[in-house]
């Protein structure tokens, strides 16, 4: 007689009735394949834990928000924002697509012209932007978005020495409604610190004010807010054409869309409390249609979300390490994954599904990673059906800053892998070994000796 | 060292182990504690146990019959077994 699947016997209490912390059972079929991959050929090839990008969902992705906001408004333009995810292959989808780019510094700035994106068709948004950094920018006739008055200053220093007209903008913040007000970055509206920047700018005739740029939040859950935030952008355009004659060519919106992953501590799900794409673009070009332009005046709307656009793209295959009993009862899963490289698992309840056959029986716990540290949870607590060691999983939606954010802490970062629109899978970045870590070490030659 | 979790296993807690005799188990895996008035539910494997050592079996066969019935190996039975065990007796469903 052949033998049966083993499942590890589980028991568990019935409580009618009340609340579960854990939240409902919410796997009901493993995810064997990614994109028609099998996830046990992934993991054979490349090892485990390896990070997945979908082609395929990004250039779907990517169409659906150019299509919710280029049916509304006339001129739109998409920038990819690097610090989102900056593996390259990532970025060339992006740039395919028609994306500019959207760098935050000096080296994610150079890697955007090594992966080709024209100078002018660069924004360069970012507090820290050093000298080197400025230079190059006005050479290339990049957006420079200005965030304080230092940089301008210290902008308008390099222009005369230089002789060159540099395009800029300037980043306002603004209060859209939404608590924690982002007050950080750039000038505030309502206090008039955008006004005297403009003014400054303007009159000092130094530099070229093309743009008005903001960036309200991340994972906004309220689009409202943006609908502010554009009409007040609007509102200062508006006066700049009124009192100085010049015509603002674009407003840029900024990041801050949020993906359909579930917060922490959020009652719904994402898919049900974040608003999509058409919500988005409904209140922003409401806004800026409703605003004081006549239809040819419009100016280009530019939107560098980053979020929204990979994070469903990206997952992360692992392998059960063990399992354990903790001394309340809950059951312990370790992964082979850690925070180190999940760092969005502080922020979200990310999705695991199981990538093997699983009966509907299931257990209450916890995910912990392998890293030996008290902090290394990527599940307080989560539903799932028993496993065992060397079983796989695929946690969902990690495509955002997971890529970027990672650290090299007691494991090296491991393959990230994409899946082309073929279904044929690439490797985009190799995993790292202990040379890479111990390449950049320096030894003083008395310290190279001991004897224990 | 299957050997030696063995030892332990024999030496250990749960070679005596039984269902209180008061408990109902059905054929879908409820399972009813009367004195506490707790239910719970158990999936198939875990219904076998439960009713291997209802029929007090010991652990040697219980141990042969999972291994004959199932794709798994002595050293994952022996760990999970052990842990299935308190969870029976922590559920107070079964006893020593």
């Amino acid at each position: 007689m052949e033998k049966l699947r083993y499942e590890r016997p589980v028991v568990k209490k019935l409580n009618t009735g009340m609340m579960n912390k854990f939240g409902t059972r919410t796997e009901y079929n493993p995810v064997t394949h990614i994109d028609g991959v099998s996830v046990k050929e992934l993991i054979s090839t490349y090892g485990s834990p390896v990070f997945t990008i979908s082609e395929r969902t990004i250039r779907q992705t990517y169409k659906d928000c150019k299509r919710a906001f280029t049916n509304r408004y006339p001129k739109v333009q998409m920038a990819w924002s690097y610090k989102t995810n900056y593996i390259n292959a990532v970025c060339n989808v992006f740039h395919q697509e028609g994306a500019w780019a959207e760098v935050v510094s000096g080296f994610e700035y150079n890697k955007a012209l090594l992966n080709g994106v024209p100078g002018n068709k660069i924004i360069f948004n970012g507090p820290d932007k050093t000298d080197d950094d400025l230079n190059l920018a006005i050479e290339n006739n990049s957006l420079i978005h200005i965030d304080h008055l230092d940089e301008l200053y210290r902008l308008i220093e390099i222009t005369k020495e230089i002789n060159k007209r540099p395009r800029v903008a300037i980043r306002v913040n603004m209060d859209t409604g939404v608590y924690p007000m982002w007050d950080r970055f750039g000038f505030n509206y309502e206090s008039g610190q955008a006004w005297d920047a403009i003014n400054k700018i303007i009159l000092n005739d130094q530099m070229d004010l093309v743009g008005l740029h903001c960036h309200i939040g991340t994972f906004m859950l309220a689009a409202s807010a943006y609908a502010i935030a554009a009409s007040k952008l609007a509102d200062l355009a508006f006066h700049i054409h009124s009192k100085f004659n010049k015509k603002i060519t674009y407003i840029d919106m900024g990041g801050g869309f949020a993906s359909k992953n579930n917060l922490k501590g959020s009652y719904l799900q994402g898919n049900v409390s974040s608003p999509s794409f058409d919500d988005y673009a409904e209140a922003i070009c409401s806004a800026l249609l409703n605003a004081e332009y006549s239809k040819q005046e419009l100016p280009i709307l530019i939107l560098e979300t980053g979020r929204a656009l990979i994070d469903e793209a990206g997952s992360l295959c692992g392998t059960v390490l063990a399992n354990k009993r903790l001394s309340d009862g809950r059951r312990a899963t370790i992964m082979d994954f850690g925070v180190n490289i999940l760092f969005t698992s502080f922020w979200y309840d990310h999705k695991v599904s199981p990538a093997q056959e699983f009966s509907h029986y299931t257990e209450d716990g916890v995910i912990y990673g392998p890293l030996c540290m008290n902090i290394d949870v990527i599940r307080e607590s989560i539903t799932l059906p028993p496993m065992k060691k060397g079983d796989n999983v695929v946690v969902h939606s990690v495509g955002a800053y997971n890529m970027t954010q990672w650290m090299q802490f007691i494991a090296m970062r491991p393959n990230v892998v994409m899946i082309d629109m073929e279904g044929k899978h690439h490797l985009i970045r190799n995993k790292e070994t202990l040379s890479d870590l111990n390449d950049k070490e320096v030894m003083p030659a008395y310290l190279k000796d001991f004897s224990i | 060292m299957i050997h030696k979790i063995r030892e332990w296993a024999l030496i250990g807690m749960f070679n005596r182990m039984r269902i209180k005799k008061n408990i109902a188990i059905s054929e879908s895996g409820f399972i009813f504690n009367p004195t506490t008035g707790d239910s719970f539910s158990t999936n198939p494997i875990g219904f076998e146990i439960i009713n291997l050592l209802k029929e007090e079996k010991s652990k040697d066969e219980i141990r042969a019959f999972i291994l004959d019935r199932y794709f798994i190996d002595e050293s994952t039975f022996e760990k999970d077994f052990y842990d299935f065990s308190t969870l029976l007796q922590s559920s107070q469903i079964a006893e020593e």
